[in-house]
């Protein structure tokens, strides 16, 4: 993807050859209009964000609207949902953890909703953008960080203190705990982003492909079982997500050893 | 998607309307992004926390007790069942009992009524039989005495046709000896 090639590949792609932009999907751009994009300007990635609210609204209210004691379908997949996510933070996090249960279900739905709307040809994949990601990971990590103190005061610092360690040996391990506290936020964005982008880059790379009329039965193959495990990479990286989420929690509640 | 050529040209996008680099890593588009995704988050959270979350626990909880109180209705009605059974073996057995005992009863009654009428019955026959009996002797009597009479009417016939003189009191001896042989 060296830009000054980028001329060349465009005369290649007039001519018929083989092209690849598979990192097109991702560009942000306005809805409304050309001009530069500010920090309020509605762009597409405005558009699939507002679309996986819709999708949230729609399953779990409308598909909860009739509060049957027997579930329609809808009503059963919201269910699902709740009980999924709540279950996840009472198991991981324990049962003091359950006020925080709202936060946990808005990143999961917010994040598995966004997973699935990107995997619609043509849309954009919002989580993909490491903006999107680092914004719900500094979040989790600054709560996590805000209610451990707040908690547990300074016993918080426990966390960081291997009291089963030999003596010698805590102040080095102590070093690599805060180093690894403080990574926490990168990678619980990049898994999450990586995984998305990588996914839909191998897809747009597959389809490029299909340029080849001898290639392109094999390509369609591979765009499918491609298709089918980003599927299931969509719910996994959100579940990843929101049990890492509740992790980082347990050890802001607990943080004892 | 490079069709719209011209759009949004800048440091991240070239003139083709190409990605130059990631376009996650294009420092003009953060703003942006984390502005909507802040938004979005806020507005997932209080739909789901002031509207979906409370109803759908709500409901599940009403399921919970539906669930519960059926379950104990069910126990209830299971109690009465068994009850109901224990009721109805115990009219059974009464009623077997009862019936048992008015057999025992008809049967004591119909026993003295046939042992009267057998009794009345023989008394009865033993009196009919006793009649024959006498009617029975009377008649082999009779017929007794007409037998010696024919015999004696016959023996005379004979012993004249014979040319003889008959003798009634020799026919008379000879015929006692005959029906006494």
């Amino acid at each position: 993807m060296a830009s000054e090639t980028h001329g060349a590949e465009h005369g290649a792609e007039e001519a018929g050859g083989l092209v690849f932009h598979p990192m097109d999907q991702f560009i942000v751009k306005p809805l409304f209009g050309d001009g530069p994009i500010g920090m309020f300007t509605i762009t597409n990635a405005t558009l699939w964000m507002a679309l996986s609210v819709v999708a949230v609204i729609a399953l779990m209210i409308f598909g909860s609207s009739r509060r049957a004691i027997v579930p329609s379908r809808g009503q059963s997949i919201a269910e699902l949902a709740y009980g999924f996510v709540y279950k996840m933070v009472e198991d991981v996090a324990g049962k003091d953890a359950v006020k925080f249960f709202p936060y946990i279900m808005t990143l999961f739905m917010f994040i598995v909703m966004s997973n699935f709307l990107g995997l619609i040809p043509m849309s954009f994949a919002t989580t993909s953008h490491f903006a999107v990601t680092v914004v719900l990971a500094l979040a989790v990590f600054l709560t996590v960080t805000i209610v451990g103190f707040v908690k547990n005061g300074a016993a918080f610092l426990g966390l960081f203190w291997v009291s089963s360690a030999p003596l010698a040996l805590r102040p080095i391990l102590a070093l690599i705990e805060v180093i690894s506290y403080f990574v926490r936020p990168v990678s619980h964005s990049i898994r999450l982003a990586g995984n998305i982008m990588a996914g839909h880059a191998v897809l747009k790379v597959f389809a490029g492909f299909a340029a080849i009329a001898v290639v392109s039965p094999l390509s369609v193959v591979a765009i499918t079982a491609m298709y089918g495990l980003e599927v299931l990479v969509a719910f996994i990286q959100a579940y990843v997500f929101t049990i890492l989420t509740c992790v980082y929690l347990k050890d802001a509640l607990h943080p004892s050893h | 998607m490079a069709t719209d050529s011209a759009t949004s040209v800048g440091k991240c996008v070239d003139a083709f309307g190409s990605s130059i680099g990631m376009p996650q890593l294009c420092p003009d588009w953060v703003g942006n992004q984390i502005f909507w995704v802040v938004v979005t988050v806020i507005v997932i959270f209080f739909v789901l926390s002031r509207i979906a979350l409370p109803r759908i626990a709500s409901v599940l909880a009403e399921r919970q007790g539906t669930i519960t109180n059926d379950i104990a209705a069910a126990e209830e009605l299971k109690a009465k069942a068994v009850e109901a059974e224990g009721a109805y073996n115990k009219a059974l057995a009464d009623a077997r009992a009862e019936a048992q005992r008015i057999a025992a009863e008809a049967k004591a009654d119909i026993q003295v009524t046939l042992d009267a009428a057998i009794a009345k019955a023989d008394a009865q026959i033993a009196a009919k039989a006793a009649e024959s009996e006498k009617a029975i002797s009377e008649i082999r009597a009779g017929a007794l005495e007409s037998v010696k009479a024919v015999a004696t009417d016959t023996a005379n016939e004979i012993v004249n046709a014979l040319g003889g003189k008959a003798d009634a009191k020799t026919i008379g001896s000879a015929i006692e000896t005959r029906m006494k042989g």
